[in-house]
């Protein structure tokens, strides 16, 4: 252990004596840390679009059976998916989609309040309300994006303008059925009803003589409105499920999930512990050959495991110390839950120790710093992109090989035990922190196995 | 001595005394390195033993293998408590009186010369006082005066502490001039052992030494 413990100070004075280098280092996993991780947790942002109200202002409003409704109100429902660039003009708009301002226009026409008073009238209209939509031409990716978010908005304000009508188209069968009063074109009415109108019927047959045409006739007459009654009384459950036919009931399969913003935090913590526990470990290792001190270090003075074990540590220490730092500056903008630091600062350490371990593995294949250095890099972004792509982005064999691919890696199982720790999300910090554990382990022995290999002579 | 099929070294044996210096010549892929690195224990010998073990031998590798960034006290620092030496402090302190590096002591190693490096690189060869050094190629980054300088360092070595002292040299004079007896190596084979009189005296006609070892080689056929 005391040999540890001065190959560790030594190679702390090592960096110590090479600040330039430590803080770019630091700085460099925190630059591509940062964007990248929020960059993953983030979804597109919203598309912005130009926007033409040619309706008055409090022309919006349009009533159903007598109750008032804004169609503002369904309008915003579509500003919370677009960024919307208010315009003054047709022209305008359209001249923003050729620019490039904007990746589409939305028009609402002036007559379209009117148009939506005709369709939900009793009148009827063979008009159908119309918004229109511009789209660029030039990019079919974002074109589709912009598409489906005003599609989708588009349906969830249709869904609620058909739940008002339903809502109306019930209350005019609760007349029919029960009686009342009611509105249309300016005029009231009062309806009897199908319930006193059975009933009147019953006791008009009832007071008729027996066997009498007239009261067989009147009976015939009360047994409709009966029939009547019954089905009509199941109309209204059966209109508000024409109006909302499926409901969604949301479930998480794979147990806790974390906020978008927790998961950012965990993704940027990830990067930055990577790239330092991987360029320090195998750069550090790589050191002893270039300096050619690995000789002399392992003719009795220390054993290979050692210095392994040592490289590993130090990665870890070093890159646990950077990526806190980052959890503490991203503590200022983003909520970072200090009452789970226990286990946040085992999923440092331990992500810490198996980037070190992989780091080691690539310092031992290597003979100076420069290889190694170029070796951590050209290895640590493919791996982390693995570990990033989503589940259902890609075909399921592709996914399956992806899944191994990146179980092979510290950077999943890294980047779910900070998940875990920061976020108390699935799998868990004890799934990650055993593969994490084997991952070690494994990339330890394959250092010391290449350290046999090709050490002997250094 | 075996890597893979091919074989570094056959047959070679011998012996020194204590303060003898003994050099090892040889052409390029004789296996002078290879000898050294057998006896500093670096590798095991595929056959064959070597009497001392590995930390009872000094060895002082061909480069410095010392850390640029750490100063000439911090180096024999690290490599005095790796020896387990006992009085770590004391230690450096006589190799630093030794190497005549006291004043250069919090110099990092990257700022001195290339002969003061190599004198480090050799004062941490002597940090656990063996009876044994090995010195691979010493002088081959050194100019005259430095060698100069580390010669009769090595020479002291050898008389007033009677450190046995093994080195491999290209340069044949620096082992006419400072060995007491030559190792003369090709393809792996021990062709001569003796001093360098001897050696003159073993190639008629010649009374240079490096004439006489260029035509010691081309009568064997290297």
């Amino acid at each position: 252990m005391s040999a540890l413990r001065f190959l560790l100070v030594k190679d702390l004075q090592i960096l110590r004596r090479s600040p330039l280098l430590v803080v770019l280092l630091a700085l460099y996993a925190i630059v591509i840390g940062l964007p990248v991780g929020y960059a993953v947790s983030r979804p597109p942002s919203k598309p912005k679009v130009a926007f033409l109200n040619e309706v008055t202002p409090g022309g919006g409003t349009f009533s159903v059976a007598g109750k008032s409704l804004d169609a503002s109100s369904y309008a915003n429902r579509l500003f919370t998916a677009i960024d919307p660039i208010r315009v003054s003009s047709r022209a305008e708009a359209i001249r923003k989609v050729k620019d490039g301002e904007a990746v589409a226009a939305l028009i609402v026409p002036k007559g379209v309040t009117a148009a939506l008073q005709s369709a939900v009238s009793l009148s009827g209209s063979p008009v159908k309300p119309t918004l229109e939509v511009y789209y660029a031409a030039d990019n079919p990716l974002k074109r589709r994006y912009v598409e489906n978010t005003i599609n989708a908005q588009l349906a969830k304000a249709n869904l609620a303008l058909s739940g008002e009508l339903t809502k109306v188209a019930a209350q005019y069968l609760t007349v029919l059925l029960k009686g009342g009063s009611f509105k249309i074109l300016g005029q009231g009415f009062d309806v009897l009803g199908l319930q006193r109108s059975a009933a009147i019927l019953r006791g008009v047959a009832a007071a008729l003589p027996k066997g009498s045409a007239k009261a067989e006739a009147v009976r015939q007459v009360a047994r409709f409105a009966q029939l009547a009654i019954d089905n009509l009384g199941l109309s209204a459950p059966v209109l508000s499920t024409i109006s909302n036919p499926i409901k969604v009931d949301v479930h998480t399969v794979d147990g806790r999930t974390s906020s978008l913003d927790g998961y950012a935090v965990a993704a940027a913590v990830t990067i930055a512990l990577m790239f330092v526990g991987l360029l320090v470990a195998a750069g550090m290792l790589a050191l002893e050959r270039e300096e050619h001190a690995f000789g002399r270090l392992v003719r009795g003075l220390v054993s290979r495991t050692v210095l392994v074990t040592e490289k590993v540590i130090l990665g870890a220490a070093v890159a646990a110390v950077i990526a806190l730092a980052l959890v503490l500056l991203l503590s200022l903008f983003q909520p970072v839950r200090f009452g789970r630091a226990p286990q946040w600062l085992l999923a440092l350490v331990a992500g810490g120790l198996g980037f070190g371990a992989m780091g080691v593995a690539i310092g031992a294949l290597t003979r100076d710093v420069r290889a190694s250095s170029l070796l951590a890099f050209l290895l640590s972004l493919p791996v982390a992109a693995l570990a990033l792509v989503p589940s259902g982005s890609v075909g399921k064999g592709a996914y399956d090989a992806v899944r191994v691919i990146s179980a092979l890696f510290p950077f999943k199982a890294a980047l779910q035990a900070l998940d875990a720790g920061l976020n108390d999300a699935a799998p868990g910090l004890g799934q990650s922190l055993l593969h994490l554990t084997i991952l070690v382990l494994a990339y330890t022995a394959l250092a010391r196995l290449a350290l046999r290999r090709f050490g002997a002579r250094t | 001595m075996r890597f893979g099929s091919r074989t570094a070294l056959r047959d070679v044996s011998f012996a020194a005394e204590p303060g003898e210096i003994v050099a090892i010549i040889g052409p390029n892929g004789a296996g002078k390195t290879t000898l050294l690195s057998i006896l500093a224990g670096l590798f095991p010998p595929s056959e064959g033993s070597v009497s001392h073990g590995a930390r009872e031998v000094g060895w002082v590798p061909q480069q410095a293998a010392v850390y640029r960034k750490l100063s000439v006290a911090e180096n024999l620092r690290l490599f005095a408590r790796l020896e387990r030496v006992d009085d770590v402090e004391g230690t450096v302190t006589r190799m630093l009186a030794q190497t005549g590096l006291e004043e250069r002591a919090s110099d990092e190693l990257g700022a001195l010369s290339g002969g003061n490096q190599q004198r480090v690189n050799i004062a941490v060869g002597l940090l656990s006082g063996p009876p044994v050094l090995l010195l691979d190629e010493p002088s081959s980054s050194l100019d005259p005066r430095q060698r100069e300088i580390l010669w009769s360092f090595v020479s002291g070595l050898a008389k007033e502490d009677a450190t046995t002292v093994v080195f491999t040299t290209h340069n044949v004079g620096e082992a006419e001039r400072y060995a007491d007896r030559v190792l003369v190596l090709a393809d792996g084979e021990l062709l001569f052992g003796g001093t360098p009189a001897e050696f003159v005296d073993a190639v008629d006609g010649f009374h240079d030494f490096e004439a006489a070892f260029v035509r010691f080689l081309h009568e064997r056929g290297h």
